[in-house]
């Protein structure tokens, strides 16, 4: 059997057999049980091209989407504008790739793209430091626990109760292969005691609201723990920057700024610290520095914990990089600005507070409130009928609802607004709750 | 303290023993020159515990990263903080200025299984051949 792309002669094959002691291809699977090793799968006929693309515009035309239906859906991927000049820079060829450029002789434009990208990120955060990208908003949530643990040499990590429930089992994944003890504490009945690493924190928290950040910056640094805040980057377009309430490790996803939905990734990791634990931060850094001609030139700078510089006791992962999606990232906050950023957190803000005044007026339906009550563009709604009945009602009136949150606050509804839902849009939710409301 | 008062392991850590007891220890010369520029030390603090060829920190150059391994067991008594501005002192004085950690010894007899200077000479000869 030869095949176009795997170019090996039967001749080739004999003598890589030979070397290896097999006789056959086939010896090399016969640890797979032979009942499941090649099954007939049960598949429909092969398609032309054209009769393929009309099968899949139309399965594809089954789906309903943000834009083509309004959408009030959030909790950790966020429908935002994105301004055209991002596909159009990202879709450049000289951008093609997701992976680290170790080479800075070829690479200095991903590599520079790298460095706007970390700066902008120290802007953001007001964090002294920050790496170039992790995968997304959870798995950097997790490595800052692991971090935590390196800097305080302890071995429990702590989150609080609001984080969301998504990146909690995110975590606790993260910390089972390193025995690493995961509590999860509630504001209010917290005791940290001196073994906990970190305290992580969401702000705002999963259900909307934001978090009395400096009381719990207070308790973390009094067990001798590290505050580990996970922000959402568009509210720092209106709210204070972590750094001012004392964050050690600052994580965040990246999606809300520049990148699209695109069913749930690849999106992008932000992790920032400070500097004195530079050293323990996973990833990398690329640096600006002078070239033999006395040029500016970027190159990977810190990459103390990677596996290409520590083999086995590398002590984070991060090989692949997401150099692309951080690309889409740092070109929209290039084109918004500081102006930019605090118009699109100020617009969400107070459309998301036009429509839960709309709301808690409807007889049945009411707000919930979490941590300080603030919130900034999703809040967590109590229905009158369980929320996965109210999204379906919602949705046949070609209304993307909100996130099923019943599990954790009893018919609640948690529900985003952004500069994407028009005043018309919140209007029409408010109407079609209201009748959910009265039938 | 010079460099044939000290003793010296496999792993090319030195201690040297003052007269109370407390273990000057630090990497040997031929180590430092293996490594080249080196860019970052990571040491214990002072109280950890150790124990004779266990971990005791690591050591990162423009060339390679390598945990460290300390030659005796005991407790940390003081750690040269001037290595974390300063890493480049290993290379220029790894018996003077370059030291790493003291330690205070539990027991002296750990000595006897380290090497003198000329044996450890020899076992740097003879690995290099290798």
């Amino acid at each position: 059997m030869s095949s176009p792309f795997t170019p090996n002669t039967e001749e080739h094959r004999k003598k890589m057999l030979a070397t290896i002691g097999m006789d056959s291809v086939e010896d090399l699977f016969k640890d797979i049980p032979e009942k499941v090793r090649n099954p007939n799968l049960n598949l429909p006929k092969a398609m032309s091209e054209l009769d393929l693309r009309a099968y899949a515009s139309e399965l594809s035309s089954r789906n309903v989407s943000a834009g083509e239906y309004t959408s009030f859906l959030g909790a950790g991927s966020y429908w935002h504008h994105i301004p055209a000049v991002v596909s159009s820079i990202a879709s450049r060829g000289e951008f093609m790739t997701a992976y680290t450029p170790y080479q800075p002789e070829v690479s200095q434009g991903t590599l520079q793209v790298a460095y706007e990208f970390q700066s902008m990120i120290c802007q953001l955060t007001g964090m002294d430091v920050a790496n170039a990208g992790m995968y997304d908003g959870s798995t950097s949530l997790a490595e800052a626990a692991l971090m935590a643990c390196r800097v305080t040499r302890r071995n429990k990590v702590a989150i609080l109760n609001s984080t969301s429930p998504l990146y909690t089992d995110v975590l606790d994944t993260y910390v089972q292969a390193p025995g690493i003890d995961l509590e999860i504490v509630e504001e209010g009945h917290m005791t940290l005691g001196d073994e906990i690493a970190c305290l992580i924190v969401q702000q705002p928290n999963f259900f909307g609201y934001l978090e009395d950040m400096q009381n719990l910056a207070n308790i973390a640094h009094d067990a001798g723990a590290l505050l580990v805040v996970s922000v959402d980057p568009v509210s720092l377009g209106m709210f204070n920057p972590p750094s001012d309430y004392g964050a050690d490790i600052v994580v965040a996803e990246g999606q809300g700024i520049g990148v699209p939905m695109s069913y749930g990734g690849p999106y992008v990791g932000i992790f920032a610290c400070r500097q004195e634990f530079v050293r323990q931060m996973p990833g990398r850094i690329v640096g600006k520095t002078l070239d033999t001609q006395g040029k500016e030139a970027y190159v990977l700078t810190l990459q103390a914990r990677e596996q290409h510089i520590r083999r086995e006791h590398a002590t984070s992962n991060i090989c692949t990089s997401v150099a692309l999606i951080s690309l889409m990232m740092t070109v929209y906050l290039a084109c918004m600005g500081k102006q930019g950023m605090r118009k699109v957190a100020e617009l969400c803000y107070h459309k998301a507070h036009y429509a839960a005044s709309l709301i808690s007026a409807i007889p049945g339906f009411s707000i919930v409130e979490y941590g300080t009550g603030i919130f900034f563009r999703e809040f967590t709604v109590r229905c009158p009928v369980p929320p996965k009945e109210v999204n379906q009602s919602l949705l046949e009136k070609g209304i993307i609802g909100g996130f099923d949150v019943s599990e954790y606050s009893e018919n609640g509804l948690l529900l985003c607004v952004t500069e994407m839902n028009s005043r018309e849009d919140i209007e029409n939710l408010s109407d079609a709750l209201r009748e959910i409301g009265e039938s | 303290m010079t460099p044939d008062q000290c003793k010296y392991s496999s792993e090319h850590e030195w201690v040297y023993l003052d007269d109370d007891g407390v273990g000057l220890v630090g990497i040997s010369q031929h180590a430092a020159d293996s490594l080249g520029d080196v860019v970052f030390v990571d040491l214990p603090i002072v109280g950890d515990s150790m124990t004779q060829f266990g971990k005791m920190g690591e050591i990162e150059s423009v060339k390679a990263f390598s945990e460290l391994f300390s030659p005796v067991g005991g407790e940390v008594v003081e750690v040269n903080n001037i290595l974390n501005d300063a890493p480049d002192l290993v290379n220029e004085s790894p018996y003077e200025k370059g030291w790493m950690i003291k330690i205070k010894l539990n027991d002296a007899s750990e000595l006897d299984n380290l090497m003198t200077m000329s044996e450890y000479d020899n076992f740097v000869i003879q690995s290099e051949g290798n």
